[in-house]
Order: structure tokens, then C-alpha cells, then sequence
């Protein structure tokens, strides 16, 4: 709202997705698995396909947690941008609606960290 | 014929005011460009109470003598190889953590209050600020001078400039100085002086302090006490800017609510990392985060606003989030630097029993119930071998800059806070409520932040994989990793024997 600058600001928006080489950023938090203490960031063409996301990118990071292979992927509940969303694993992060800098969120029911402590 | 000699105060007087005058032959605004634009209106700079009566001789005589007391304890130090006598060679991941984090921004200070020692209209606020400007680069240089010794034993001390400018946790302090600094003079000293100096300091020296003195520290010790009669100095100016502000034009008010919101949230997100320190780095620690924010926020502090309240002041925006979050924040820290060891300039440990049974004294409502099970989950994966550092890199918060690891603490602390906003078609992330609202106030400025996740994903971080930007960060594989099993860590039992070796394991 307010530009409080002598001489205003310069027109630099550091994270534009031109920056990104074709990438865009996509955030993926796994809700009650508090061992990744925050959500992860991610460079990835738009063009990729939603279940590239889930069956290349996801597991490079989220495997090292021992629910992680024992997800029964057609239970999982996804929020995209603060929206209850179902995935067509088929079409595109684009065509699925995740843009740049979308905050991708994943529940597992009945599975709830090490020991059902949320981590 | 009268006297040659002047007394005190008159000295006084030609030594500070005699030293402005009116220009003529330029406007006054061209002269002083920068202290009109943030809407601080001041009808007369001359009811400016100068908040330490001092001259510039009489300002040197006294740092001049306590450089001689400090650089005596300095070589003494030394010569005596203090460095043996520390609780712990892991007690240095602290001393690590404050010349990369805090040293820095002692300069940053400097530059700041040298700006303004120029560009303040009033000559008594110009003299003070001339003064704070050489009484930070002092910190820097007796702080960068004591640790020097530190650097000669241990690593990960080699590079703080360089590191400051470039590592990923050490942008949260970066990006707070750098916001007071792109700001006007008056927001630089409201955020500095008052937020930072005269609200929260004591959270920082204090605990840091006597934190060195119970690990055996007393170079470190030695350069605080130095620093501190200075700080009280700088306490008072913070106080004094405030006062002055509020009661020289009524409209002044709102703008410097604003600022004190703003800059309290900014400087408390900062001291999250003093917060970690405190609880998690030192060997021994005097007392924990949360006792130290009740004694010098929730009570000092109290007293301190409700003095203010007369001028129309109130406390600053989600204090009482701040003060929910005190049983919190350390073990988030903690937690994503441990996950993140081997990417951190110091050596990440994971707290022993001993250290739990303190934490869970000291937090018997949160340690035990959500943070204790996440470290004893590492501690026997590491006893296995399948203990890994996390793969990925976190989501940052767009003004504060630390990873998003806070959580709502007032309905459910295991649920990451999550805040998001729309500007020109972005998306922007915050931590919390305090970040976005700083956010949607100035969003022109706050688009630019260099957010180190971000720069690495667009290449400007010297590579695309860890060990590429580790050394863009001049990080060498010495510096980083567990304590246990490191160079600091040998050398310390060689010097020490076994027993500091059974009492790690
Ligand atoms: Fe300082
Ligand atoms: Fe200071
Ligand atoms: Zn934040």
C-alpha cells in the first residue's frame, strides 16, 4: 500500500518466475509429520505431471520417513493454495490449478507421524 | 582578562549545540534531505534533551580506558590458553552462531548511525548518533579481535562477513538490519534504539553473557561487560528519540505505533535464534528462553509501555502471541537446524539426557509432550546409522526469513502457521500474522528480498548442489556436521583426555 522512499523503489520483483529457468516454485508440506520442521521447496516445469510430483519428486525428500511408503495414495487429501482439491495425477502441476509459488498441503489419514506423535 | 578555562556545561554547550548553525547560502532541506520524507514532523529540534551529557574528549578519555582493561584480559587470555578452560568445545557452536549472526550487525549499527550522524537536522541527535556510530564499530572490531583467538583452535570462524552476506539462516539477521537500514533515519532509530536496543537487548546480552561466564567464556564475558556500559548509553537514546518524537507533533503517534509494532515483531522473529542459543547451544545454561523473556518482556517491558501509555503508546502488535511462543520457539529452531546440520557453518548436537532433563524442567507444559519425542526419535536413529540430514530445502517466510517452522502455539501446536498473500499476481508466505502485515503495508519493498532457497533455485549460489553452495558460502566440510565425531570435537578430547569423551557419549 504505502511506498514510505525518498526517491521510491526501483521495479524488482526478486522472485518472478522468469527467474526460475522454466522452473516454478512449488512448496509440498506434509501435514502431522512434523519431522520435516517446515514445508519443501521445490524447482519444477509446470508442464510435470502431477504424478511425476508424487512418484519422483515427493519421495527424494519425504522417504526418509517410515509412513511415507506405507501411503495408500487414493486416501491422501490435498490442499492446494488453502483449497480442498483432488489431483488428476495425469494432467500437469499447471492444468491441476499449482502455479508459481502454490503452497501444496497432504494429509495421510490414519497415518500420523512416528508413533502417532505428529512427527 | 576572563578565564581561559570553560566550565563543564558551557564546554558542553559549544562542544555539541555550538556545533550546527542555520545554513544560508543552501536551504536547510537540501542540506538534510533524508529526515523530512517519512512524515515525522519536528517543530523544534532545539527541546532535543541530549541523552548523555558528553563531549567528544571526554568520550574518548573513557573508551580509551576501558580498550586498555579489555585488550589486557584479550592477551591474557591468550597466554593462558583460555580456550581449555571452556565447559565444552561444543559451546562454540554459539560463539560461531554470534560472530557470523551478531557481529555483523554491529556494523551494520555503525553504518546506520553514521548515516544519521550526518543527516539529522538537530546537532544534540547528531552528536549521539556520531557517537553510537563509533561505539558499534568498537563492538564489532572487540568482538571480531576476542573470537580471532577462538579461530585459531576451532573452525567454522574464518569467514563472517563473507558468510553474512550469503548463508541461508544467517539472511534473518541480514534481512533485519538491512530493513532499519533502506528505512528513513527516524524508523532506523526506532527500530535500533528503541525496539531492538531499549525493548530487547537485555534478552540478548544478558542471557549471552552470563551464558559465556557459566561455560568458562571469559573472553567473551570480558568484550560484553565492555560493550555494556555503551548499551546503556544506546538505551537511552532509543528512549529519548521516542519521547521526542511523541511530543514534539501529535501527528507523530500513528506513524511511530507503526514502526514500533513493526520492528518489535521484526527484532523478536531475530532473537529466535538467541532463543536457540540459549536453550540448545550453551553446555551449561543460566537460564532457559522463556525465563528470560517473562523477567525482561512480559515484566521489564510491561513497565516500560504502560510508562509509555501517557504519550498514547500501547504495546506492540501480537506481544502476547510473542509470549505464548516462548515455550515453543527454541525447540523449532533447534529441530530444523539439526535436520539441516550438514549445512550449517557450526556443529549441530542433539541435546543430551542431562540437557533434556533440564529442558523438560524448564518447559514441563511443551518440551516433553512435543519436542523431546522428535530428539530421542534422531538420537536412536543415530545410535543405528540411519540417522540423514534432510534432503530438501525449507519454505522460508518472505519478511522474517526463517524457514516456516513455527506453528500455531494457541490452538495447535504441532500445526506449521501458514500465512499467505497476493501482490501483483505472486504468491507471498509468512511465518505469522506480525510478517504478513509488514508485508501488506510496504509490499514494494519487501518483493525484493533475497531469500536464499529462492537465489539457490535460480542459480545464484554458486551451483545447484550442496556441496557447490557450501563452498560459495566458504564453508569447508570441517565446518559442518554433528560435533560428535568432529575436527573441534578431536581435538578437544586430545586435549582434555577421555573423560570428555564418555561424558558426550
Ligand atoms: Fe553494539
Ligand atoms: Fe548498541
Ligand atoms: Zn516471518
Amino acid at each position: 500500500m504505502a511506498v514510505i522512499a525518498k526517491d521510491g523503489y526501483i521495479d524488482l520483483v526478486r522472485d518472478r518466475v522468469e527467474n526460475f529457468h522454466g522452473n516454478q516454485l512449488v512448496y509440498v508440506g506434509w501435514d502431522d509429520h512434523l519431522l520435516f520442521s517446515a514445508a519443501q521447496a521445490f524447482p519444477l516445469p509446470p508442464e510435470m505431471p502431477f504424478q511425476a510430483l508424487v512418484s519422483d519428486v515427493m519421495p527424494s525428500v519425504f522417504n526418509y520417513h517410515p509412513d511415507f511408503r506405507k501411503i495408500d495414495w487414493s486416501t491422501v487429501q490435498w490442499v492446494v493454495d488453502g483449497v480442498k482439491f483432488e489431483p488428476d495425477m495425469g494432467k500437469s502441476l499447471k492444468d491441476n490449478g499449482v502455479g508459481h509459488k502454490s503452497l501444496i498441503r497432504f494429509k495421510t489419514p490414519g497415518l500420523n507421524g512416528i508413533n502417532g506423535t505428529r512427527l | 582578562m576572563p578565564s581561559k578555562k570553560l566550565n563543564l556545561r558551557k564546554r558542553y554547550e559549544l562542544l555539541t549545540r555550538g556545533m550546527g548553525w542555520e545554513t544560508t547560502h543552501q536551504k536547510m532541506d537540501d542540506v538534510f534531505p533524508y529526515d523530512t520524507f517519512e512524515g515525522i514532523k519536528i517543530t523544534d529540534w532545539d527541546k532535543w534533551e541530549d541523552p548523555f551529557r558528553l563531549t567528544m574528549d571526554a568520550y574518548w578519555k573513557f573508551q580509551a580506558e576501558k580498550e586498555r582493561k579489555l585488550y589486557a584480559v584479550i592477551d591474557s587470555f591468550a597466554q593462558n590458553n583460555g580456550q581449555t578452560n571452556l565447559a565444552d568445545a561444543s559451546y562454540l557452536s554459539a560463539i560461531k552462531l554470534f560472530i557470523t549472526g551478531v557481529t555483523p550487525i554491529e556494523y551494520a549499527a555503525h553504518r546506520g548511525f553514521a548515516h544519521l550522524g550526518r543527516h539529522f537536522r538537530g546537532d544534540g541527535a547528531r552528536i549521539a548518533c556520531q557517537m553510537q556510530a563509533i561505539d558499534e564499530l568498537r563492538h564489532q572490531q572487540t568482538q571480531v579481535h576476542t573470537i580471532s583467538h577462538y579461530n585459531k583452535h576451532f573452525d567454522g570462524l574464518h569467514d563472517p562477513f563473507h558468510q553474512f552476506d550469503r548463508v541461508w539462516y544467517l539472511s534473518v539477521p541480514k534481512a533485519f538490519s538491512e530493513d532499519a537500514l533502506s528505512a528513513g533515519p527516524f524508523e532506523f532509530i526506532t527500530s535500533i534504539s528503541f525496539a531492538f536496543e531499549y525493548v530487547l537487548t537485555n534478552l540478548l546480552f544478558v542471557p549471552f553473557m552470563s551464558g559465556a561466564a557459566y561455560n568458562g567464556d571469559m573472553a567473551t564475558v570480558t568484550f560484553g561487560f565492555s560493550a555494556q556500559s555503551d548499551e546503556s548509553r544506546h538505551m537511552t537514546l532509543g528512549l529519548e528519540i521516542i519521547k521526542f518524537m511523541l511530543e514534539q507533533h501529535e501527528d507523530n503517534l500513528p506513524i511511530v505505533q507503526r514502526w514500533m509494532d513493526k520492528h518489535f515483531w521484526r527484532a523478536y522473529r531475530l532473537l529466535a535464534l538467541v532463543a536457540t542459543m540459549q536453550d540448545y547451544m550453551l553446555t551449561n545454561s543460566p537460564m532457559s528462553w522463556k525465563e528470560a523473556w517473562d523477567v525482561y518482556f512480559v515484566e521489564n517491558g510491561g513497565a516500560l509501555f504502560e510508562d509509555l501509555s501517557r504519550y498514547g503508546l500501547r504495546m506492540p502488535k501480537y506481544h502476547e502471541l510473542a509470549t505464548a511462543e516462548a515455550d515453543h520457539i527454541s525447540h523449532q529452531v533447534w529441530s530444523v537446524f539439526c535436520s539441516l546440520g550438514n549445512a550449517t557453518g557450526f556443529h549441530t548436537f542433539l541435546p543430551t539426557e542431562e540437557k533434556m532433563a533440564w529442558l523438560s524442567e524448564k518447559y514441563p507444559d511443551t518440551f516433553d509432550k512435543y519436542y523431546r519425542p522428535r530428539f530421542e526419535y534422531w538420537a536412536k536413529q543415530q545410535a543405528e546409522g540411519t540417522f540423514e540430514f534432510q534432503k530438501g530445502l525449507p519454505q522460508l517466510c518472505q519478511v522474517c526469513q526463517v524457514p516456516m517452522v513455527f506453528t500455531e502455539v494457541q490452538t495447535d501446536p504441532m500445526q506449521i502457521s501458514y500465512r499467505v498473500t497476493e501482490h501483483g499476481g505472486d504468491k507471498y508466505h509468512f511465518c505469522s500474522d506480525g510478517c504478513k502485515d509488514i508485508f501488506e503495508y510496504e509490499p514494494e519493498k519487501y518483493v525484493q528480498a533475497w531469500l536464499p532457497v529462492h537465489q539457490i533455485y535460480q542459480g545464484n549460489c554458486g551451483g545447484a548442489t550442496i556441496p557447490e553452495v557450501l563452498e560459495w558460502y566458504k564453508f569447508s566440510p570441517d565446518d559442518t556436521g554433528d560435533y560428535i565425531g568432529s575436527r573441534d570435537h578431536a581435538r578437544w578430547q586430545e586435549w582434555k583426555g577421555t573423560d570428555a569423551m564418555v561424558k558426550q557419549a
